[in-house]
């Protein structure tokens, strides 16, 4: 019979789907036993403390993984006020004006532009015309263009999800527009707001391409001490060593992966964790 | 008061306006270079040429070279994602328990926020070790195996995206399909994926253009040989790799070797742009249907 | 004469929630029975047993036993897809495929694997005779269902559940949301099915139910209050909440 027939190509298609389901997470786990495998022995006190050095036993993550807290700084004090305040003005300033649908337009575009061109982009404005050379800040301002539309998109979210009866409540009272806007829509939105910079901030710091173009260096005797300093990143060290024929340096390119994995995750972790607990709270 | 409100909303409008200076800034800079690129080579050889050595003696600028490396890798990217992540999406919207949900969505988050660079180290010390074992010719540097590792990489756009469209879908179709005697796969694959199939275009094409402008995964694993060819066994050079490569090197600012990162840029950029335009156009028509 | 459909002592519960409470009923073949009751009385739920359309609602479970056609439709050993073949479905509100007219009607026969085109066709034609709908679209068979009007959507509707030679048909409130005169064809329509088929309607009109019923089942709060001839629920009912409902005290 027909439906028989229909039956079993139901189930050859659940088991496939239930299989291509679970190669994600079978992808993820082999990945990180591997990971685990080559880098979890070579990581110790020396390896987080020791600088850059050509012999691999000797090297360590210590320049880069200052470098990656400088950019993780210098990147959230530049992006966070801009990307929150462009999503406060699209979702409730500008709405049906021209300037604000050409932004949200304009946005959509740069969030499928290849982090690279920005790379490209950092590279002849700030480093060249605003000659900041290979500095930390020229490389967290190129991550901060880059990760701008993704803060303004998760600030617009976490604004709409606020109802209108709060807004009409506050300004039946009296409220300025921005009085209303930044004592009781901004509080609300909060929740939302900080899972998707945090989301935004974990995504810069896994970025390589366009810090190659900006200039992070490898190989650098001390980490920044200011903004105008050369500088050095994870992902940055992690490619170096992943480039070199010696298995030594793969060894440690592992080893740098499970930092970066781990600053990533706990990230994304904390990310959802909030976002779980704000979907639970906001209940309108 | 009045006049604070004012100055507040004129900050917050000029936060915004920075989005637009940034696409200037990308169009000028792209721009400027590319034409004192073009000034010295002819557009009809970077069209036509099918070499790109732009770093060796016997210069040639065939940017061909480099796109057949990009296209063939984001096509087997692509080959990868979409059946899995479509099987995906169907699967958690019609089969899967609301707690298997709970569980794979975060996993296929974590999928998609593992930094690229750590992604291209599983395919050139897994991946291609293990495709090696049983493809014979398969050099150390080639595009199948960047290509599947980017192709597991966009899972999750696809997946999510396309799972968002069938949501979309009414349910009043689903229980139509289910009331004649459809299967749930019948059900999917003839009536919620063709009603959402705008919104799956949307996510594959996103996809596609995410690969295109992928670049560690590439720049570890696919090797830095520009040559024209659709072979997934040998060494190709991508766009975004070459403009790495000569980031990396001692190249000279202002010479054509650097001028040649702007013209590969460019190209890229109008690839992305495009692809980007289509979607947003497809995805204005799409959310007008069931309204 | 055998009965068609027969219920006995069904139970449905989502989740905690006790949506049926023991309902008992037996249905005659080429018969239209109408399931009358305030909303939220359960008798959507009560139809949508019959084809199992409940099946995937997160929550729910049942109890006691539904036998149509002498086998038990929640047996171990029942097809659900061959069971809804056998018990058509028409929706409350009209639901086409985003398809062509013709695509939405051999549907239901191309998912059993029909490709046929001569069978296909002709089974089209014939469907949408029967639902009254052919003289309307013969000439544009491949134009968008979704152009039509709601009324000849929803008699598209029926036609596409009739392509697939059901014996039963169940509908679930088929014309509330229909104009006067679509809905007057629609009902004239389940007149003229009545010959060939055993028809179970839903429906919160009064009016209707009286016009084109031959039994009616009043529910209330998740029981069976009463269940007769249609002619006497209606001038002579036994319950007292019958009496009230049908003069319109509540609902």
């Amino acid at each position: 019979m027909s439906s028989r027939r229909n039956r079993i190509a139901d189930r050859v298609f659940k088991l496939w789907a239930i299989g291509c389901t679970l190669i994600g997470i079978i992808m993820l786990g082999i990945f990180l036993v591997n990971i685990a495998i080559d880098g979890l022995g070579r990581i110790d006190w020396d390896f987080i403390t020791s600088l850059p050095s050509r012999k691999a036993e000797k090297a360590g993550i210590y320049v880069a993984l200052l470098g990656t807290v400088w950019i993780l700084v210098l990147t959230a004090i530049i992006a966070i006020p801009v990307g929150v305040a462009a999503g406060i003005y699209l979702e409730e300033y500008g709405k049906k004006s021209r300037f604000a649908s050409i932004l949200e337009i304009n946005i959509t575009n740069l969030a499928g532009v290849p982090s690279i061109i920005y790379g490209i982009l950092g590279l002849e404005v700030f480093v060249r015309t605003f000659g900041l050379g290979k500095s930390v800040i020229a490389g967290a301002l190129t991550l901060s263009l880059l990760i701008l539309p993704i803060i303004i998109v998760a600030t617009r979210e976490a604004l709409k999800a606020v109802p209108k009866t709060l807004r009409e409540a506050s300004f039946a009272l009296g409220a300025t527009k921005w009085q209303t806007v930044s004592k009781q829509v901004l509080p609300a939105a909060s929740g939302g707001i900080v899972t998707g910079v945090i989301l935004a901030i974990s995504r810069a710091i896994g970025e390589t391409a366009p810090l190659i173009l900006v200039g992070a260096i490898v190989y650098l005797n001390k980490p920044p001490q200011t903004p105008l300093d050369q500088y050095s990143v994870l992902p940055m060290q992690i490619f170096n060593w992943i480039s070199r024929p010696e298995q030594e340096f793969s060894v440690n390119a592992a080893a740098a992966i499970i930092i970066l994995l781990l600053v990533t995750f706990v990230m994304n972790g904390i990310a959802i964790y909030l976002r779980y607990r704000w979907q639970r709270k906001v209940k309108w | 008061m009045k006049r604070k409100e004012r100055f507040v909303e004129a900050l917050l409008a000029f936060s915004g306006g920075l989005t637009i200076l940034t696409t200037l800034g990308i169009l000028i800079v792209l721009l400027i270079e590319s034409i004192a690129f073009f000034n010295e080579v002819s557009i009809v050889e970077f069209l036509t040429d099918t070499q790109w050595t732009p770093l060796f003696a016997d210069k040639h600028y065939g940017i061909l070279a480099l796109v057949s490396g990009t296209i063939l890798t984001s096509f087997i990217a692509i080959l990868v994602a979409l059946p899995i992540g479509l099987s995906i999406a169907v699967y958690l919207n019609e089969y899967a328990h609301p707690r298997m949900r709970q569980i794979v969505k975060p996993v296929l988050e974590i999928l998609a926020a593992i930094p690229t660079v750590v992604y291209g180290f599983f395919a050139l010390t897994v991946v291609t070790p293990f495709l090696q074992g049983f493809i014979p010719g398969l050099s150390g540097f080639n595009s199948l195996s960047p290509g599947i590792v980017m192709g597991i990489m966009i899972i999750p756009f696809i997946s999510s995206m396309s799972e968002d469209a069938l949501y979309a879908v009414p349910k009043s179709l689903r229980e139509a399909s289910y009331g004649m005697g459809a299967t749930r796969f019948q059900t999917a694959f003839r009536v919620l994926i063709p009603a959402a199939s705008s919104g799956i275009i949307v996510s594959v094409i996103l996809a596609i253009s995410r690969a295109i402008g992928e670049t560690m995964i590439v720049a570890v694993a696919a090797g830095q040989q520009p040559r024209l060819t659709l072979d997934p066994l040998v060494p190709v050079q991508t766009i975004t790799t070459y403009i790495v490569q000569v980031s990396m090197g001692d190249v000279e600012q202002n010479s054509i070797e650097f001028r040649s990162i702007f013209a590969a840029g460019i190209t890229l950029f109008v690839f992305t742009f495009v692809l980007n335009t289509i979607s947003a156009k497809v995805k204005r028509k799409f959310q007008h249907k069931y309204e | 004469m055998s009965h068609k459909l027969t219920t006995q002592d069904v139970h449905v519960w989502y989740g905690s929630f006790h949506a049926l409470k023991g309902v008992t009923l037996s249905v005659k073949p080429n018969t239209v029975t109408a399931f009358i009751g305030p909303s939220g009385c359960g008798k959507s739920t009560f139809l949508r047993l019959f084809n199992r359309m409940n099946d995937y609602i997160e929550g729910f479970h049942m109890g006691g036993e539904i036998i149509i056609d002498g086998r038990n439709i929640y047996g171990k050993r029942i097809l659900v897809e061959e069971l809804r073949k056998e018990v058509g479905m028409v929706f409350q509100k009209p639901n086409p495929f985003p398809k062509s007219i013709y695509d939405n009607v051999v549907y239901g026969l191309q998912i059993q694997g029909i490709n046929d085109k001569h069978v296909l066709e002709e089974a089209c034609e014939t469907s949408l005779k029967q639902a009254a709908l052919w003289n309307e679209v013969k000439d544009n068979l491949k134009k968008s269902a979704l152009a039509l009007s709601g009324g000849q959507q929803q008699r598209l509707c029926i036609a596409r559940t009739l392509a697939v030679k059901p014996t039963m048909i169940l509908m679930d409130e088929p014309a509330s949301a229909l104009d006067p005169i679509s809905t007057a064809k629609i009902e004239e329509l389940i007149l003229e099915l009545k010959s060939q088929y055993t028809i179970v309607i839903v429906t919160h009109n009064m009016q209707q139910a009286a016009r084109i019923s031959d039994r009616t089942a009043f529910f209330y709060l998740g029981e069976l209050i009463e269940y007769d001839k249609t002619v006497n629920i209606f001038t002579n009912p036994k319950e007292e909440k019958t009496q009230s409902y049908i003069t319109g005290r509540f609902g």
